[in-house]
């Protein structure tokens, strides 16, 4: 239909035409309803799909441990015990791993941010030659899955001699998530505008006091959530964990190990004590991987 | 003094010539606007002076001194941002002081300073205050508080307005004009605004395709454009241009335009005189020609296509052989779609302009001097 007869026809119009427009209109927002419907929907099951092993975990490890061993399995953690956590936390070994993961994922955290600032500040803002390589380079290694990349990595460590020591591990989780450290930090100066920079040089700073006094102050937010996800990934991280140590196991490797030895109480535990701190610092920095992929917040 | 002298720069960026072979002195305390087109090097060049880009080849010199490949910080400069360029994380006290800081002055004349800038922008209420918390017209000032609080020697500012609406930018436009005749900096100003140029500068220079076309008063280079382009990009209406064929009749050289004979003046008998029997343009302005309602002699009767009334004045558009022509009449003169006016082209308004170069044709200075 041309716009000019839809113009002549709208005060000429029949009742029936009136009618089949109407139950056009129905139809059109049927039809909407529905998608939105079902975008809802999958949405919940999603959640729902992410949400009750984590809910279960929960219950579970605030319950006594006769309960947990129970079947069928209660939903809500009634009557409360922290029972199964203490058992858990005084399990031979787990304090002293749980010092392992966190001193582990402090340094690598040192690490790889250190490297990473002037990594991701270089290829944010120069134009080097074999930039374009180093950048598809650290692409492709973030392809791989980190159980591919810790095999030969932990050969080269071995050979070197540096293993079972709490450092060689942290420079390992260091090496694995630089490539990832790198991306987001480049891609956060990327998004600091070159003007802020010329407007520091203009005003009497070297290019070496404009990045400390303007362009730093203004990525940090961004640098941090990249050290947190490099925490949570070395706080995760079991593979190359066991690997690489043995006297000194990190809090995964350790569970791990000893999980096909010990009772359902101390896998629920143990699974909430994994959870808990990747949760948080997601929480933190849900904005800033927000922004990482572009999303548009409100 | 802080004159600034640009000689023969080059800027290349691969194969596109950003700047080619400028040449330009800016006189201590002068004002000079960079005006022309987007991707013109207008802004190219503005960088190589504040040396966040150094030119390929040529010199650039500030107070006589060679400057060329020094980083900003040694070149006495002070500059306004396009999008000004305040630092979102220090307050605005803090961002008009910086420079200041960085020079290690006194906390108190720091204070003073900042202060006394701040009141010269009316933003003195709002040091405390964050970027983020400000708009655009307030940013703008807190940029120039800033540049005019570091007190060097020469000002660059890069199209300053042109992130501010209509109304905003004509208010700030007059109040920066007036502060900065009084702070008496050299100023270099890039706009791609005719009217922010004519109306600021105390030169203008023209620039196109990496070269400057012409470096003039806003008079002269408004009424005596060096060129077609310079002629057509400034102005509101653009110049006319007008097909005139050169004859020669008794002995003196006539352009004809239509079935008008116009007589060029005396010196510029022997420049047209190598003309004859081609063509030139006849540049003039919309607002130069006489418009008469009644025939008279040495007019041009032409038919009216267009009327707009713009309030102060109405704009006629008229054909002339093949050429658009605007003309801009009082509102009181009657004219009418389809009617007819008749044009006097004052003699002294008429730019000759080469139509193959668009070079505007000069008078013969042994003819001036004789």
């Amino acid at each position: 239909m041309t716009g000019r007869t839809y113009e002549q026809s709208k005060p000429l119009m029949t009742p029936a035409q009136t009618a089949a427009l109407d139950a056009q209109r129905r139809r059109a927002r049927l039809g909407h309803n529905l998608r939105r419907g079902s975008i809802y929907a999958l949405a919940v099951l999603l959640a729902i799909w992410i949400l009750l092993p984590i809910w279960l975990i929960t219950t579970m490890a605030f319950s006594t441990p006769t309960d947990v061993r129970a079947f069928p399995k209660h939903f809500f953690p009634i009557p409360f015990s922290t029972q199964t956590l203490d058992f858990f936390l005084n399990t031979q070994g787990i304090l002293n791993s749980t010092l392992n993961s966190l001193v582990v994922a402090l340094l690598a955290l040192v690490i790889s941010t250190v490297l990473a600032i002037p990594a991701g500040y270089a290829i944010a803002r120069y134009l080097f030659p074999g930039r374009d390589a180093i950048r598809l380079g650290i692409l492709s290694v973030r392809a791989f899955p980190i159980v591919v990349l810790a095999v030969p990595l932990a050969v080269v460590f071995i050979r070197l001699g540096m293993f079972d020591k709490v450092h060689s591990l942290a420079m390992m989780h260091a090496a694995l998530t630089l490539p990832t450290t790198i991306l987001v930090v480049a891609s956060v100066f990327t998004s600091v505008p070159r003007e802020f920079e010329e407007a520091a040089q203009i005003f009497g700073c070297t290019r070496m006091q404009a990045f400390w006094r303007v362009v730093l102050p203004l990525a940090v937010p961004g640098i941090a959530a990249a050290a947190i996800l490099t925490f949570v990934l070395s706080w995760n991280e079991v593979f190359a964990a066991i690997l690489l140590t043995i006297s000194n196991r990190t809090l995964p490797a350790q569970i791990l190990y000893t999980l096909d030895k010990s009772g359902d109480p101390f896998k629920f535990a143990g699974g909430f004590f994994m959870l808990v701190p990747s949760l948080i610092f997601i929480f933190f920095i849900r904005r800033y991987l927000f922004n990482m992929w572009g999303q548009i917040t409100k | 003094m802080a004159e600034i002298v640009i000689e023969n720069a080059v800027k290349r960026f691969g194969k596109f010539v950003a700047i080619d072979d400028v040449s330009l002195t800016i006189h201590d305390q002068e004002f000079v606007v960079l005006l022309g087109p987007s991707g013109c090097g207008k802004t190219t060049l503005l960088r190589a002076v504040a040396g966040l880009g150094m030119v390929d080849s040529g010199r650039v010199l500030i107070g006589g001194k060679d400057v060329t490949y020094l980083p900003p910080k040694e070149r006495q400069i002070s500059m306004v941002f396009q999008n000004y360029a305040i630092f979102p994380h220090m307050t605005v006290f803090d961002n008009i002081a910086f420079g200041l800081k960085m020079r290690k002055l006194p906390k108190e004349t720091i204070r003073e300073r900042v202060e006394h800038a701040a009141k010269l922008l009316h933003i003195e209420t709002m040091l405390e205050r964050f970027p983020g918390a400000m708009s655009g017209g307030q940013r703008q000032r807190v940029a120039v508080a800033r540049a005019i609080a570091y007190d060097a020697k020469v000002l660059l500012m890069d199209e300053p307005l042109s992130n501010l609406d209509a109304l905003l930018r004509l208010e700030m436009r007059a109040e920066l004009k007036a502060l900065l005749a009084r702070l008496g900096a050299t100023t270099v100003y890039v706009t791609h605004d005719q009217i922010e140029a004519l109306s600021m500068g105390d030169r203008i220079a023209v620039m196109r395709n990496g070269k400057i076309l012409q470096v003039d008063s806003p008079t002269r280079v408004y009424d005596l454009p060096t060129n077609q382009f310079v002629g057509s990009f400034i102005g509101n209406p653009p110049m006319n241009f007008l097909r005139g064929q050169v004859r020669r009749e008794n002995g003196t050289v006539k352009v004809k335009i239509g079935t008008l004979l116009i007589a060029p003046p005396e010196e510029m008998q022997a420049a047209l005189g190598s003309y004859e029997g081609r063509h030139v343009y006849i540049g003039i302005r919309a607002e130069n020609m006489e418009t008469l309602d009644r025939p008279a002699d040495d007019t041009l009767p032409v038919k009216v296509e267009v009327v707009e009334p713009l309030g102060s004045q109405n704009l006629l558009t008229t054909y002339v052989e093949d050429n658009m022509i605007k003309i801009s009449t009082h509102p009181d003169f009657p004219a009418e779609v389809g009617g007819q006016v008749w044009l006097r082209f004052p003699i002294s308004k008429i730019r000759w302009i080469d139509p193959e170069t668009g070079e505007a044709i000069t008078p013969d200075m042994e003819t001036i001097l004789a």
